[in-house]
């Protein structure tokens, strides 16, 4: 326990120390959510009806653009080597570092959400609805991105690499969320999607530590 | 067991035993190929409903089947590789993965060959096509990461652990027919009930799916040997079978 929470406070503190990582994300889903309006027309019915596969995909794609500096700065100055060689258990650390980065990184999504449904005229039952499924589908982006990330670690260009790996894991989580969203905006109940969406992100967090544990071993070798 | 498995942990005699099963598995398939082709695309009774256009059944179900069974097949490699580090096993996923992804593509293709006159449409964003679509996907992921790395051995182990994350698509695409409500049909052979397909139709099917089934066997055997020999390749027992195999050729 001591390791995981010693873990968490050096990650933030990395984070708040250059800013940049963690803002320029969401720059990013900002400036995505913006061209939507311009390139499909301002109305507000269409924004309404296509916002949650819009809001989602920006998501994905902006936690994306951050997953790698999960380990990539601690495998080029060598302290996950140190890590690895440390002693406690890797998956626990993974774990700390994974919530480390999704407090960086999923959390700023959360409190921008309700910005992004004023620029997209989402109802407030829709916002509702895409706020639980933010809050449930998240933690997945970041679970499974780090198993993706441990992978590509060692590879000079893995940035491309790493998007093709994870892209089509996120597709689940994608479905739900923005059924979801379909569903409440129809008025129609959507805890099913949400009770799914909850059932995935137990099991990446149950199951995601111990792939990245494996996966940072292979890549330090 | 562990005493009569243990001798093919040897790269020699695994390569030796992969290339007995070759040319066994390479007649079976052509000989169930031979028959079970003519048979469904001529002989077998057409469908009431569907006419002759459903004979592209015998080559979309065992193509689809085997696109899962390739993956479980190199899934259950990943395992044995990370678990007993076993390094054949990780050059296999690496030999199975494209195969696999073929036969995904092939179950793709003749699957919207066959929807385009039966549902009207190329392609639907139905919950079997979709997951099958992923499964492509997560083939090509696994090729793409395996290709990416220029230690093999590292390459093989990050495949095997990606391809163990994939694993959770299969029963997805399984089950999808019946958790969805979808414009695919729901299975008609791989269930534990009767089969819903009359005999006529039945025995060709079974016969092709065992000729794909072979023919996997053998084209990912052969892979493997070719992997086995290039990784390899700087080894003495590599270097007397090429001696060997130069000489007989004189």
């Amino acid at each position: 326990m001591q390791v995981f929470i010693t873990v968490i406070k050096r990650e933030l503190l990395a984070a708040f120390r250059q800013k940049s990582d963690v803002l320029n994300p969401l720059w990013f889903i900002l400036i995505v959510i913006t061209l939507f309006p311009i390139a499909v027309g301002p109305e507000p019915l269409l924004l309404a009806r296509i916002a949650p596969g819009i809001l989602w995909v920006a998501a994905l794609l902006s936690s994306l653009l951050s997953l790698e500096r999960l380990f990539r700065d601690d495998y080029a100055d060598g302290s996950l080597e140190q890590m690895i060689i440390g002693g406690s258990p890797l998956a626990l650390i993974a774990l700390a570092k994974i919530v480390a980065h999704w407090l960086i990184t999923g959390l700023p999504i959360l409190l921008l959400s309700p910005l992004l449904a004023i620029l997209l005229s989402l109802e407030w039952q829709s916002f509702q609805a895409t706020f639980y499924t933010l809050v449930l589908g998240t933690p997945v982006l970041s679970l499974i991105g780090s198993v993706g990330v441990a992978l590509t670690v060692g590879l000079r260009k893995g940035g491309v690499l790493l998007s093709l790996l994870i892209l089509p894991l996120y597709i689940p989580v994608l479905i739900f969320a923005t059924s979801a969203i379909e569903a409440a905006s129809l008025s129609l109940p959507y805890a099913g999607h949400l009770a799914i969406m909850g059932a995935i992100s137990l099991l990446a967090l149950t199951l995601a530590p111990f792939a990245t544990a494996a996966a940072l071993k292979v890549s330090i070798n | 067991m562990w005493k009569w498995l243990h001798p093919y942990a040897k790269p020699e005699a695994s390569y030796q035993l992969a290339g007995k099963f070759v040319p066994w598995f390479s007649v079976f398939a052509v000989v169930c190929f031979a028959v079970g082709l003519v048979w469904g695309l001529a002989f077998a009774p057409a469908d009431y409903q569907q006419g002759d256009s459903f004979r592209i059944i015998y080559i979309h179900v065992p193509s689809a089947i085997l696109s899962m069974g390739a993956y479980s097949s190199m899934a259950v490699a990943a395992f044995i590789g990370l678990v007993w580090q076993i390094k054949q096993a990780d050059m296999y996923v690496a030999a199975v993965a494209p195969v696999g992804a073929v036969f995904t593509f092939i179950a793709l293709f003749t699957g919207a060959a066959w929807g385009k006159p039966m549902w009207g449409a190329w392609w639907v964003w139905d919950a079997r096509l979709t997951s099958e679509l992923i499964l492509l996907f997560l083939y090509l992921g696994v090729i793409a990461l395996y290709n990416a790395f220029s230690d093999k051995t590292m390459a093989g182990r990050a495949a095997g652990i990606l391809s163990l994350v994939g694993v959770i698509n299969l029963p997805i695409i399984h089950y999808s027919v019946e958790w969805w409500n979808t414009l695919h049909q729901g299975a008609t052979i791989t269930k534990f009930d009767k089969p819903s397909i009359d005999t006529d139709m039945l025995w060709p099917l079974l016969l092709n799916i065992a000729a794909f089934t072979f023919f996997l066997g053998a084209v990912s055997l052969v892979r493997f040997r070719t992997e086995l020999l290039r990784r390899e390749q700087r080894r003495p027992w590599v270097q007397q079978l090429i001696n060997r195999h130069s000489q007989a050729r004189g």
